[in-house]
Protein backbone atom coordinates (compact mmCIF):
# COMPACT_ATOMS: atom_id res chain seq x y z
CA UNK A 1 0.00 0.00 0.00
CA UNK A 2 2.82 2.65 0.83
CA UNK A 3 4.81 1.73 -2.58
CA UNK A 4 1.72 2.22 -4.55
CA UNK A 5 0.88 5.69 -2.55
CA UNK A 6 4.53 6.52 -3.00
CA UNK A 7 4.10 5.85 -6.88
CA UNK A 8 1.46 7.84 -7.18
CA UNK A 9 1.87 10.57 -4.75
CA UNK A 10 2.51 13.25 -7.16
CA UNK A 11 -0.25 12.66 -9.25
CA UNK A 12 -2.74 11.99 -6.67
CA UNK A 13 -1.14 15.50 -5.70
CA UNK A 14 -1.72 17.24 -8.39
CA UNK A 15 -5.30 15.90 -8.76
CA UNK A 16 -6.59 16.22 -5.03
CA UNK A 17 -5.32 20.15 -5.48
CA UNK A 18 -7.17 20.89 -8.72
CA UNK A 19 -10.25 19.10 -7.43
CA UNK A 20 -10.06 21.39 -4.26
CA UNK A 21 -9.92 24.39 -6.73
CA UNK A 22 -12.57 23.10 -8.81
CA UNK A 23 -15.03 22.88 -5.74
CA UNK A 24 -14.02 26.63 -5.07
CA UNK A 25 -14.81 27.59 -8.53
CA UNK A 26 -18.36 25.86 -8.72
CA UNK A 27 -18.97 26.92 -5.53
CA UNK A 28 -18.63 30.42 -6.97
CA UNK A 29 -20.12 30.02 -10.11
CA UNK A 30 -23.13 28.26 -8.75
CA UNK A 31 -24.05 30.66 -5.99
CA UNK A 32 -22.80 33.66 -7.77
CA UNK A 33 -20.49 34.27 -5.06
CA UNK A 34 -17.56 35.40 -4.15
CA UNK A 35 -14.82 33.70 -1.89
CA UNK A 36 -14.45 37.12 -0.46
CA UNK A 37 -11.44 36.35 2.08
CA UNK A 38 -8.75 35.22 0.01
CA UNK A 39 -9.57 38.30 -2.46
CA UNK A 40 -9.62 40.39 0.88
CA UNK A 41 -6.14 38.80 1.66
CA UNK A 42 -4.90 39.63 -1.73
CA UNK A 43 -5.65 42.61 -1.99
CA UNK A 44 -4.89 44.08 1.14
CA UNK A 45 -1.30 42.51 0.72
CA UNK A 46 -0.84 44.38 -2.67
CA UNK A 47 -2.56 47.59 -2.69
CA UNK A 48 -0.71 49.00 0.12
CA UNK A 49 2.93 48.07 -1.81
CA UNK A 50 1.15 49.64 -5.03
CA UNK A 51 0.13 52.70 -3.44
CA UNK A 52 3.70 52.93 -1.56
CA UNK A 53 5.13 52.28 -5.12
CA UNK A 54 2.99 55.11 -6.59
CA UNK A 55 3.48 57.82 -3.66
CA UNK A 56 7.34 57.40 -4.04
CA UNK A 57 6.38 57.43 -7.78
CA UNK A 58 4.62 60.60 -7.87
CA UNK A 59 6.84 62.00 -4.95
CA UNK A 60 9.97 61.61 -6.57
CA UNK A 61 8.25 62.74 -10.00
CA UNK A 62 6.37 65.46 -8.65
CA UNK A 63 9.96 67.00 -7.05
CA UNK A 64 11.43 67.00 -10.26
CA UNK A 65 8.79 68.38 -12.04
CA UNK A 66 7.92 71.28 -9.19
CA UNK A 67 11.38 71.75 -7.48
CA UNK A 68 13.75 70.90 -10.34
CA UNK A 69 12.04 71.72 -13.73
CA UNK A 70 8.81 73.80 -13.47
CA UNK A 71 8.70 75.01 -10.23
CA UNK A 72 4.90 75.34 -9.14
CA UNK A 73 3.83 75.58 -13.03
CA UNK A 74 3.19 71.38 -12.40
CA UNK A 75 0.94 72.87 -8.90
CA UNK A 76 -0.92 75.56 -11.07
CA UNK A 77 -1.71 73.08 -13.87
CA UNK A 78 -3.37 70.78 -11.19
CA UNK A 79 -5.35 73.21 -9.95
CA UNK A 80 -6.37 74.58 -13.30
CA UNK A 81 -7.10 70.74 -14.66
CA UNK A 82 -9.26 69.89 -11.74
CA UNK A 83 -11.21 73.20 -11.80
CA UNK A 84 -12.03 72.09 -15.48
CA UNK A 85 -12.81 69.17 -14.86
CA UNK A 86 -15.49 70.59 -11.96
CA UNK A 87 -16.46 73.01 -14.80
CA UNK A 88 -16.59 70.47 -17.19
CA UNK A 89 -19.08 68.78 -14.99
CA UNK A 90 -20.88 72.08 -14.13
CA UNK A 91 -21.60 72.83 -18.05
CA UNK A 92 -22.76 69.51 -18.46
CA UNK A 93 -25.36 69.87 -16.48
CA UNK A 94 -26.09 73.29 -16.97
CA UNK A 95 -26.58 72.98 -20.46
CA UNK A 96 -28.80 69.59 -20.24
CA UNK A 97 -31.21 71.66 -18.26
CA UNK A 98 -30.78 74.70 -20.30
CA UNK A 99 -31.17 72.61 -23.64
CA UNK A 100 -34.98 71.16 -22.39
CA UNK A 101 -36.31 74.41 -19.96
CA UNK A 102 -36.44 77.70 -20.16
CA UNK A 103 -33.32 79.69 -18.33
CA UNK A 104 -35.39 80.81 -14.86
CA UNK A 105 -36.65 77.16 -14.76
CA UNK A 106 -33.43 75.36 -15.55
CA UNK A 107 -31.92 77.43 -12.35
CA UNK A 108 -34.01 76.91 -10.78
CA UNK A 109 -33.88 73.23 -10.85
CA UNK A 110 -30.29 73.53 -10.35
CA UNK A 111 -30.67 75.67 -7.36
CA UNK A 112 -32.97 72.75 -5.78
CA UNK A 113 -31.55 69.73 -7.13
CA UNK A 114 -27.15 69.34 -6.44
CA UNK A 115 -25.27 67.49 -8.98
CA UNK A 116 -24.35 63.40 -8.17
CA UNK A 117 -22.27 63.16 -5.00
CA UNK A 118 -19.15 61.49 -5.92
CA UNK A 119 -15.68 60.50 -4.60
CA UNK A 120 -12.28 61.26 -6.24
CA UNK A 121 -10.49 58.35 -6.70
CA UNK A 122 -6.59 57.84 -7.73
CA UNK A 123 -6.05 53.95 -10.32
CA UNK A 124 -3.09 52.19 -8.25
CA UNK A 125 -2.87 49.38 -10.38
CA UNK A 126 -4.75 47.02 -12.94
CA UNK A 127 -5.85 43.75 -12.65
CA UNK A 128 -3.67 40.69 -13.48
CA UNK A 129 -4.33 38.88 -16.85
CA UNK A 130 -2.96 39.38 -19.92
CA UNK A 131 -6.03 40.87 -21.30
CA UNK A 132 -7.04 43.14 -18.01
CA UNK A 133 -9.99 45.66 -18.45
CA UNK A 134 -10.07 46.13 -14.60
CA UNK A 135 -8.14 48.67 -12.83
CA UNK A 136 -8.02 48.92 -8.46
CA UNK A 137 -8.44 52.53 -7.63
CA UNK A 138 -7.40 53.69 -4.41
CA UNK A 139 -10.40 54.63 -2.26
CA UNK A 140 -12.68 51.61 -0.62
CA UNK A 141 -15.51 50.59 1.81
CA UNK A 142 -13.77 52.44 4.28
CA UNK A 143 -14.36 55.72 1.62
CA UNK A 144 -18.49 54.85 1.46
CA UNK A 145 -17.56 53.06 -2.08
CA UNK A 146 -19.42 49.87 -2.53
CA UNK A 147 -20.13 47.27 -5.52
CA UNK A 148 -21.91 48.17 -8.27
CA UNK A 149 -21.23 52.26 -8.00
CA UNK A 150 -20.87 54.24 -11.28
CA UNK A 151 -17.10 55.05 -11.93
CA UNK A 152 -16.94 58.73 -14.21
CA UNK A 153 -14.50 61.35 -15.35
CA UNK A 154 -15.97 64.86 -16.54
CA UNK A 155 -15.71 63.40 -20.23
CA UNK A 156 -17.92 60.33 -19.85
CA UNK A 157 -18.04 56.93 -17.89
CA UNK A 158 -15.49 54.90 -17.59
CA UNK A 159 -16.71 51.68 -15.41
CA UNK A 160 -18.29 50.31 -12.38
CA UNK A 161 -16.99 48.94 -9.38
CA UNK A 162 -16.69 45.44 -8.95
CA UNK A 163 -15.83 44.77 -5.68
CA UNK A 164 -14.71 46.89 -2.75
CA UNK A 165 -12.09 46.42 -0.10
CA UNK A 166 -11.17 48.76 2.40
CA UNK A 167 -8.71 49.88 1.34
CA UNK A 168 -8.98 49.90 -2.40
CA UNK A 169 -11.70 48.77 -5.09
CA UNK A 170 -11.61 47.02 -8.27
CA UNK A 171 -13.20 49.01 -11.17
CA UNK A 172 -14.63 46.96 -14.19
CA UNK A 173 -13.36 49.22 -17.11
CA UNK A 174 -16.61 49.87 -20.46
CA UNK A 175 -14.09 47.96 -22.72
CA UNK A 176 -14.49 44.52 -20.72
CA UNK A 177 -16.46 41.62 -22.31
CA UNK A 178 -18.74 41.55 -18.88
CA UNK A 179 -19.47 44.92 -18.75
CA UNK A 180 -22.65 46.50 -20.06
CA UNK A 181 -24.96 49.48 -19.32
CA UNK A 182 -28.12 51.10 -20.47
CA UNK A 183 -27.63 53.58 -23.26
CA UNK A 184 -29.90 56.01 -25.18
CA UNK A 185 -28.39 57.94 -28.63
CA UNK A 186 -28.87 61.90 -28.51
CA UNK A 187 -30.70 62.71 -31.45
CA UNK A 188 -33.16 59.78 -32.02
CA UNK A 189 -33.50 58.72 -28.05
CA UNK A 190 -33.18 54.88 -29.58
CA UNK A 191 -32.31 52.52 -26.58
CA UNK A 192 -29.64 50.17 -26.72
CA UNK A 193 -26.96 48.17 -24.04
CA UNK A 194 -23.70 49.06 -23.89
CA UNK A 195 -21.12 46.04 -24.19
CA UNK A 196 -16.99 46.09 -24.25
CA UNK A 197 -15.40 44.08 -26.35
CA UNK A 198 -12.16 43.49 -24.62
CA UNK A 199 -10.03 46.54 -26.69
CA UNK A 200 -10.69 49.75 -27.36
CA UNK A 201 -14.26 50.16 -28.57
CA UNK A 202 -17.45 49.40 -27.08
CA UNK A 203 -20.70 47.90 -29.16
CA UNK A 204 -24.19 49.37 -28.85
CA UNK A 205 -26.70 45.70 -28.63
CA UNK A 206 -29.97 45.40 -29.53
CA UNK A 207 -30.78 47.88 -31.56
CA UNK A 208 -33.44 47.19 -33.92
CA UNK A 209 -32.43 47.44 -37.46
CA UNK A 210 -35.32 49.66 -38.21
CA UNK A 211 -34.22 52.34 -35.75
CA UNK A 212 -32.20 55.27 -37.18
CA UNK A 213 -28.53 55.58 -35.55
CA UNK A 214 -26.00 57.67 -37.37
CA UNK A 215 -22.69 57.96 -37.18
CA UNK A 216 -21.33 60.41 -34.99
CA UNK A 217 -24.33 60.87 -33.10
CA UNK A 218 -23.85 60.83 -28.99
CA UNK A 219 -25.02 58.19 -26.75
CA UNK A 220 -25.84 58.55 -23.43
CA UNK A 221 -26.43 56.69 -20.10
CA UNK A 222 -30.22 55.75 -19.67
CA UNK A 223 -30.20 54.93 -16.57
CA UNK A 224 -32.80 51.72 -16.77
CA UNK A 225 -29.47 50.21 -15.72
CA UNK A 226 -29.49 51.74 -12.13
CA UNK A 227 -25.77 52.09 -12.19
CA UNK A 228 -25.21 55.13 -13.87
CA UNK A 229 -27.25 58.34 -13.78
CA UNK A 230 -29.20 59.04 -16.65
CA UNK A 231 -27.64 61.66 -18.97
CA UNK A 232 -23.75 61.17 -18.81
CA UNK A 233 -22.04 61.26 -21.88
CA UNK A 234 -20.74 57.47 -22.75
CA UNK A 235 -19.12 57.82 -26.55
CA UNK A 236 -20.10 58.85 -30.28
CA UNK A 237 -21.03 55.81 -32.97
CA UNK A 238 -18.06 55.51 -35.48
CA UNK A 239 -19.93 52.66 -36.83
CA UNK A 240 -23.68 52.45 -37.76
CA UNK A 241 -25.00 49.71 -40.04
CA UNK A 242 -27.74 47.05 -40.04
CA UNK A 243 -26.93 44.04 -38.75
CA UNK A 244 -28.79 40.61 -38.43
CA UNK A 245 -30.65 40.44 -36.10
CA UNK A 246 -29.88 43.81 -34.61
CA UNK A 247 -27.65 46.63 -36.08
CA UNK A 248 -23.74 46.45 -35.72
CA UNK A 249 -23.26 49.88 -33.69
CA UNK A 250 -19.31 50.09 -32.65
CA UNK A 251 -18.29 53.38 -30.43
CA UNK A 252 -15.52 55.00 -28.82
CA UNK A 253 -15.88 55.38 -25.00
CA UNK A 254 -14.95 58.79 -24.65
CA UNK A 255 -13.96 58.55 -20.52
CA UNK A 256 -11.34 55.99 -21.87
CA UNK A 257 -10.24 58.61 -24.52
CA UNK A 258 -7.49 59.84 -22.68
CA UNK A 259 -6.83 56.82 -20.63
CA UNK A 260 -7.63 55.88 -17.08
CA UNK A 261 -5.62 57.90 -13.91
CA UNK A 262 -8.38 59.13 -11.90
CA UNK A 263 -11.65 58.89 -12.12
CA UNK A 264 -14.97 60.10 -10.23
CA UNK A 265 -17.07 57.18 -7.83
CA UNK A 266 -20.58 58.49 -7.81
CA UNK A 267 -21.87 57.69 -4.72
CA UNK A 268 -25.37 59.35 -5.25
CA UNK A 269 -26.12 59.77 -8.54
CA UNK A 270 -28.81 61.99 -10.11
CA UNK A 271 -30.55 61.45 -13.09
CA UNK A 272 -29.79 64.42 -15.90
CA UNK A 273 -31.68 64.97 -19.08
CA UNK A 274 -30.28 64.16 -22.20
CA UNK A 275 -28.92 67.26 -23.99
CA UNK A 276 -31.23 68.01 -27.15
CA UNK A 277 -30.35 67.36 -30.67
CA UNK A 278 -29.58 71.03 -32.66
CA UNK A 279 -31.65 70.72 -35.39
CA UNK A 280 -32.47 73.23 -37.74
CA UNK A 281 -35.47 74.84 -36.03
CA UNK A 282 -33.96 77.46 -34.07
CA UNK A 283 -34.47 80.93 -34.07
CA UNK A 284 -32.98 82.35 -37.61
CA UNK A 285 -32.57 85.61 -39.02
CA UNK A 286 -34.91 87.25 -41.19
CA UNK A 287 -33.97 90.04 -43.49
CA UNK A 288 -36.32 93.27 -43.53
CA UNK A 289 -38.74 93.28 -46.10
CA UNK A 290 -38.17 95.46 -49.58
CA UNK A 291 -38.75 99.40 -48.76
CA UNK A 292 -41.56 100.10 -51.00
CA UNK A 293 -43.77 97.11 -49.51
CA UNK A 294 -42.98 98.07 -45.83
CA UNK A 295 -45.89 100.03 -45.36
CA UNK A 296 -48.29 97.29 -47.38
CA UNK A 297 -46.56 95.04 -44.91
CA UNK A 298 -47.16 97.16 -41.87
CA UNK A 299 -47.30 94.62 -39.09
CA UNK A 300 -50.05 94.52 -36.90
CA UNK A 301 -48.58 93.29 -34.02
CA UNK A 302 -46.48 95.95 -31.51
CA UNK A 303 -43.61 96.35 -33.37
CA UNK A 304 -40.88 98.65 -32.70
CA UNK A 305 -39.17 100.50 -35.29
CA UNK A 306 -35.90 98.30 -34.16
CA UNK A 307 -37.82 95.16 -34.49
CA UNK A 308 -37.19 92.87 -37.68
CA UNK A 309 -41.24 93.17 -39.22
CA UNK A 310 -43.42 90.44 -38.79
CA UNK A 311 -45.30 88.44 -41.99
CA UNK A 312 -48.55 89.81 -42.88
CA UNK A 313 -52.05 88.59 -43.63
CA UNK A 314 -54.67 89.16 -45.19
CA UNK A 315 -56.31 89.67 -41.39
CA UNK A 316 -53.99 91.86 -40.64
CA UNK A 317 -53.99 94.01 -43.37
CA UNK A 318 -57.88 94.43 -43.06
CA UNK A 319 -57.14 95.50 -39.38
CA UNK A 320 -54.99 98.26 -40.09
CA UNK A 321 -57.27 99.50 -43.14
CA UNK A 322 -59.79 99.90 -40.29
CA UNK A 323 -57.39 101.37 -38.04
CA UNK A 324 -56.84 104.05 -40.58
CA UNK A 325 -60.23 104.20 -41.43
CA UNK A 326 -61.36 104.71 -37.85
CA UNK A 327 -58.36 106.79 -37.19
CA UNK A 328 -59.07 109.42 -39.71
CA UNK A 329 -62.92 109.73 -38.78
CA UNK A 330 -62.13 109.98 -34.90
CA UNK A 331 -63.27 106.63 -33.87
CA UNK A 332 -61.85 105.06 -31.04
CA UNK A 333 -62.26 101.29 -30.77
CA UNK A 334 -62.95 99.74 -27.13
CA UNK A 335 -64.87 103.57 -26.34
CA UNK A 336 -67.60 104.10 -28.34
CA UNK A 337 -71.33 103.56 -26.14
CA UNK A 338 -73.57 101.23 -27.19
CA UNK A 339 -76.09 102.26 -29.88
CA UNK A 340 -73.34 105.53 -30.86
CA UNK A 341 -72.61 105.96 -34.64
CA UNK A 342 -70.10 103.55 -35.75
CA UNK A 343 -67.23 104.46 -38.49
CA UNK A 344 -68.42 104.21 -42.11
CA UNK A 345 -65.79 101.38 -42.76
CA UNK A 346 -66.54 101.57 -46.67
CA UNK A 347 -64.78 104.52 -46.99
CA UNK A 348 -61.30 104.19 -48.98
CA UNK A 349 -58.86 105.32 -45.93
CA UNK A 350 -56.56 108.71 -46.75
CA UNK A 351 -59.28 108.99 -49.74
CA UNK A 352 -58.85 112.69 -51.15
CA UNK A 353 -62.80 114.11 -51.25
CA UNK A 354 -63.19 116.10 -54.81
CA UNK A 355 -61.98 119.28 -55.02
CA UNK A 356 -65.64 120.99 -55.10
CA UNK A 357 -67.47 118.90 -52.33
CA UNK A 358 -64.10 119.79 -49.95
CA UNK A 359 -64.35 123.42 -50.83
CA UNK A 360 -68.01 123.50 -50.54
CA UNK A 361 -67.77 121.28 -47.56
CA UNK A 362 -65.58 123.89 -45.99
CA UNK A 363 -67.47 127.32 -47.13
CA UNK A 364 -71.05 126.10 -46.09
CA UNK A 365 -72.58 124.39 -43.24
CA UNK A 366 -74.95 122.67 -44.47
CA UNK A 367 -78.59 123.69 -45.10
CA UNK A 368 -80.25 121.05 -42.57
CA UNK A 369 -77.43 123.05 -40.03
CA UNK A 370 -76.41 119.20 -39.39
CA UNK A 371 -72.24 118.90 -39.01
CA UNK A 372 -70.90 116.43 -41.37
CA UNK A 373 -70.03 112.76 -40.14
CA UNK A 374 -66.46 113.08 -39.65
CA UNK A 375 -66.78 116.55 -38.09
CA UNK A 376 -68.94 115.25 -35.29
CA UNK A 377 -68.26 114.28 -31.82
CA UNK A 378 -67.28 110.73 -32.35
CA UNK A 379 -70.43 110.21 -29.53
CA UNK A 380 -73.06 112.39 -30.87
CA UNK A 381 -76.13 110.64 -31.49
CA UNK A 382 -77.17 110.51 -35.53
CA UNK A 383 -80.00 112.82 -36.10
CA UNK A 384 -83.24 111.01 -36.90
CA UNK A 385 -83.93 109.79 -40.09
CA UNK A 386 -80.35 109.41 -40.62
CA UNK A 387 -79.53 106.20 -41.62
CA UNK A 388 -76.72 104.79 -38.90
CA UNK A 389 -74.86 103.44 -41.67
CA UNK A 390 -74.95 105.08 -44.33
CA UNK A 391 -73.42 103.49 -47.37
CA UNK A 392 -71.16 105.49 -49.76
CA UNK A 393 -70.47 104.38 -53.43
CA UNK A 394 -68.43 100.99 -53.18
CA UNK A 395 -65.21 101.24 -55.17
CA UNK A 396 -64.86 98.22 -57.30
CA UNK A 397 -61.76 97.66 -55.70
CA UNK A 398 -63.44 97.38 -52.10
CA UNK A 399 -66.36 95.22 -52.40
CA UNK A 400 -65.14 92.59 -50.31
CA UNK A 401 -64.19 94.96 -47.62
CA UNK A 402 -67.55 95.42 -46.54
CA UNK A 403 -69.35 91.64 -47.00
CA UNK A 404 -70.20 90.02 -44.08
CA UNK A 405 -67.79 87.12 -44.54
CA UNK A 406 -65.10 89.90 -43.50
CA UNK A 407 -63.51 90.00 -39.66
CA UNK A 408 -65.32 92.34 -37.78
CA UNK A 409 -63.29 95.33 -37.40
CA UNK A 410 -61.92 95.90 -33.40
CA UNK A 411 -64.38 97.91 -31.17
CA UNK B 1 29.35 27.74 -17.94
CA UNK B 2 29.65 25.58 -21.20
CA UNK B 3 26.77 23.91 -22.51
CA UNK B 4 26.96 20.64 -24.81
CA UNK B 5 24.30 19.16 -27.31
CA UNK B 6 24.88 16.26 -25.52
CA UNK B 7 24.33 17.55 -22.24
CA UNK B 8 20.54 18.34 -22.73
CA UNK B 9 19.10 15.02 -21.16
CA UNK B 10 19.86 14.02 -18.07
CA UNK B 11 20.64 10.39 -17.70
CA UNK B 12 21.24 9.53 -13.99
CA UNK B 13 19.76 10.67 -10.60
CA UNK B 14 22.89 12.44 -10.09
CA UNK B 15 22.92 14.99 -12.61
CA UNK B 16 19.65 15.94 -10.90
CA UNK B 17 20.91 18.87 -9.07
CA UNK B 18 18.17 20.70 -6.82
CA UNK B 19 18.31 24.30 -6.77
CA UNK B 20 17.29 25.86 -2.87
CA UNK B 21 15.94 29.37 -2.13
CA UNK B 22 16.03 31.01 0.58
CA UNK B 23 12.36 31.54 1.83
CA UNK B 24 12.53 35.07 1.38
CA UNK B 25 13.05 34.38 -2.26
CA UNK B 26 10.32 32.33 -2.62
CA UNK B 27 7.74 34.98 -1.30
CA UNK B 28 9.10 38.11 -2.09
CA UNK B 29 10.02 37.33 -5.88
CA UNK B 30 6.33 35.71 -6.61
CA UNK B 31 4.71 39.07 -5.11
CA UNK B 32 6.91 41.32 -6.87
CA UNK B 33 6.21 39.19 -10.20
CA UNK B 34 2.37 40.01 -9.12
CA UNK B 35 3.16 43.34 -8.61
CA UNK B 36 4.86 43.96 -11.66
CA UNK B 37 1.47 42.91 -13.50
CA UNK B 38 -0.89 44.88 -11.95
CA UNK B 39 1.28 48.20 -11.33
CA UNK B 40 3.89 48.47 -14.18
CA UNK B 41 1.17 48.69 -17.48
CA UNK B 42 -0.08 51.13 -15.89
CA UNK B 43 2.62 53.25 -17.22
CA UNK B 44 4.02 50.81 -20.42
CA UNK B 45 0.66 49.05 -20.82
CA UNK B 46 2.31 46.68 -23.59
CA UNK B 47 3.83 45.04 -20.72
CA UNK B 48 0.34 43.89 -19.70
CA UNK B 49 1.19 40.64 -22.18
CA UNK B 50 3.94 39.69 -19.66
CA UNK B 51 3.06 36.91 -18.36
CA UNK B 52 5.97 37.13 -14.89
CA UNK B 53 4.04 35.00 -12.71
CA UNK B 54 3.99 32.20 -15.02
CA UNK B 55 7.74 32.27 -15.46
CA UNK B 56 8.44 32.61 -11.58
CA UNK B 57 6.28 29.78 -11.43
CA UNK B 58 8.08 27.54 -13.95
CA UNK B 59 11.48 28.65 -12.96
CA UNK B 60 11.17 27.47 -9.39
CA UNK B 61 9.34 23.97 -10.40
CA UNK B 62 12.03 23.67 -12.69
CA UNK B 63 14.88 24.28 -10.59
CA UNK B 64 13.10 22.57 -7.46
CA UNK B 65 12.42 19.67 -9.40
CA UNK B 66 9.74 18.62 -7.25
CA UNK B 67 6.80 18.07 -8.72
CA UNK B 68 4.17 18.84 -5.47
CA UNK B 69 6.68 21.64 -4.89
CA UNK B 70 5.92 22.81 -8.59
CA UNK B 71 2.26 22.12 -8.77
CA UNK B 72 1.81 24.12 -4.68
CA UNK B 73 4.18 27.35 -6.30
CA UNK B 74 1.36 27.09 -9.05
CA UNK B 75 -1.30 26.91 -7.48
CA UNK B 76 -0.70 29.79 -4.65
CA UNK B 77 0.75 32.31 -7.47
CA UNK B 78 -2.13 31.15 -9.63
CA UNK B 79 -4.89 31.69 -6.63
CA UNK B 80 -3.00 35.30 -5.85
CA UNK B 81 -3.64 36.06 -9.12
CA UNK B 82 -6.81 35.36 -9.39
CA UNK B 83 -7.51 37.39 -6.11
CA UNK B 84 -6.46 40.74 -7.94
CA UNK B 85 -8.29 39.72 -11.07
CA UNK B 86 -12.08 39.87 -12.33
CA UNK B 87 -12.36 36.15 -12.40
CA UNK B 88 -13.81 33.56 -10.61
CA UNK B 89 -11.01 32.28 -7.76
CA UNK B 90 -9.28 29.10 -9.60
CA UNK B 91 -9.23 29.83 -13.10
CA UNK B 92 -5.64 30.84 -13.29
CA UNK B 93 -4.98 28.47 -9.81
CA UNK B 94 -6.15 25.50 -11.58
CA UNK B 95 -3.63 26.44 -14.76
CA UNK B 96 -0.73 27.27 -12.88
CA UNK B 97 -1.31 23.76 -10.64
CA UNK B 98 -0.61 21.98 -13.98
CA UNK B 99 1.94 23.67 -15.49
CA UNK B 100 4.00 23.52 -11.89
CA UNK B 101 3.35 20.53 -12.03
CA UNK B 102 4.45 19.90 -15.68
CA UNK B 103 7.58 22.23 -15.10
CA UNK B 104 8.66 20.08 -12.14
CA UNK B 105 8.07 16.93 -14.44
CA UNK B 106 10.23 18.46 -17.27
CA UNK B 107 12.88 19.80 -14.77
CA UNK B 108 13.52 15.96 -13.38
CA UNK B 109 14.23 14.89 -17.16
CA UNK B 110 15.72 17.76 -18.93
CA UNK B 111 18.89 19.86 -18.70
CA UNK B 112 17.10 23.50 -17.43
CA UNK B 113 20.38 25.09 -17.18
CA UNK B 114 21.05 25.20 -21.02
CA UNK B 115 19.60 28.72 -22.41
CA UNK B 116 18.42 27.15 -25.49
CA UNK B 117 16.42 24.83 -23.45
CA UNK B 118 14.67 27.48 -21.13
CA UNK B 119 13.86 29.38 -24.13
CA UNK B 120 11.94 26.52 -25.64
CA UNK B 121 10.59 26.32 -22.39
CA UNK B 122 9.32 29.62 -21.61
CA UNK B 123 7.67 29.29 -25.01
CA UNK B 124 5.94 25.95 -24.96
CA UNK B 125 4.59 26.97 -21.40
CA UNK B 126 3.69 30.18 -22.32
CA UNK B 127 1.63 28.84 -24.93
CA UNK B 128 0.65 25.46 -23.09
CA UNK B 129 -0.95 28.63 -20.01
CA UNK B 130 -2.26 30.19 -22.85
CA UNK B 131 -4.32 27.08 -23.95
CA UNK B 132 -5.05 25.62 -20.70
CA UNK B 133 -7.16 28.78 -19.30
CA UNK B 134 -8.62 28.87 -23.07
CA UNK B 135 -10.10 25.75 -22.52
CA UNK B 136 -11.40 26.40 -18.50
CA UNK B 137 -13.03 29.57 -19.99
CA UNK B 138 -15.02 27.86 -22.32
CA UNK B 139 -15.92 24.71 -20.39
CA UNK B 140 -15.95 26.13 -16.80
CA UNK B 141 -17.39 29.14 -17.55
CA UNK B 142 -19.01 29.52 -20.59
CA UNK B 143 -17.13 31.83 -22.35
CA UNK B 144 -16.84 32.63 -25.86
CA UNK B 145 -13.30 33.25 -25.85
CA UNK B 146 -11.02 32.66 -29.03
CA UNK B 147 -7.51 31.17 -29.02
CA UNK B 148 -5.54 33.51 -30.82
CA UNK B 149 -3.13 31.49 -32.23
CA UNK B 150 -0.97 34.16 -34.03
CA UNK B 151 -0.81 36.20 -31.02
CA UNK B 152 -0.45 33.73 -28.55
CA UNK B 153 2.73 32.33 -30.39
CA UNK B 154 4.28 35.82 -30.94
CA UNK B 155 3.36 36.40 -26.90
CA UNK B 156 4.99 33.36 -26.35
CA UNK B 157 8.18 33.75 -28.10
CA UNK B 158 8.21 37.50 -26.20
CA UNK B 159 7.80 35.75 -22.56
CA UNK B 160 10.21 33.12 -23.59
CA UNK B 161 13.06 35.59 -24.70
CA UNK B 162 12.25 37.54 -20.58
CA UNK B 163 12.11 34.36 -19.31
CA UNK B 164 15.70 33.52 -19.70
CA UNK B 165 17.49 36.84 -18.74
CA UNK B 166 15.05 36.44 -15.60
CA UNK B 167 16.49 32.50 -15.30
CA UNK B 168 19.92 33.98 -15.64
CA UNK B 169 18.94 36.75 -12.52
CA UNK B 170 17.27 34.28 -10.35
CA UNK B 171 20.19 31.98 -10.67
CA UNK B 172 21.60 34.61 -8.68
CA UNK B 173 19.42 34.17 -5.88
CA UNK B 174 20.17 30.32 -5.41
CA UNK B 175 21.42 29.08 -2.31
CA UNK B 176 24.99 27.92 -3.01
CA UNK B 177 25.93 24.07 -1.93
Amino acid sequence: MDTLLNRYRNITVLLLVIFAQLILLAYQVKNDKDVRLIRLAAVTAVTPLARAIETVRGGTDGFLQNYVLLRDARSENGRLRSELGKLKLENQFLRTELGTADRAKALGVFEARSPSKMIAARVIATATGASASAVFVDRGSTSGVEKGMAVVTPDGIVGKVLASYPTASQVLLATDPGFAAGVVSQKNHVRGILKGQGHGNCRVDYVQNEEKVETGEWFYTSGDDRIFPKGMQVGRVTVARAGNPFQEITLDPIGLANGVEEVLIVLEGVHQEIPEFKTAAQPMYIAPPVPGAAKEAQPVSASGPNRAPALTTDADKITTRYREIGAEQGHKFGENLPGSKPADFNVEPNAEPKAGEKAGAEAKPRADGETPANQRPPNAKPPAGVSPSPRSPVSPSQPKAASPAQPKPPQ
Amino acid sequence: MRYSDEHVMLHTQRDTRISRFKGWVLVLVPLAAILFQVYIPLFFQFLAYLELPLIVTVYFALMRRSPIGGLLVGAIVGLAQDSLSKNPLGMFGITKTIIGYVAASVGQRLDVDHPLIRLILGFFFFVFHQFIFWVLSRALLGQQMNFETQRTLVLGLLNAIVAVSLFHFLDKLKERT
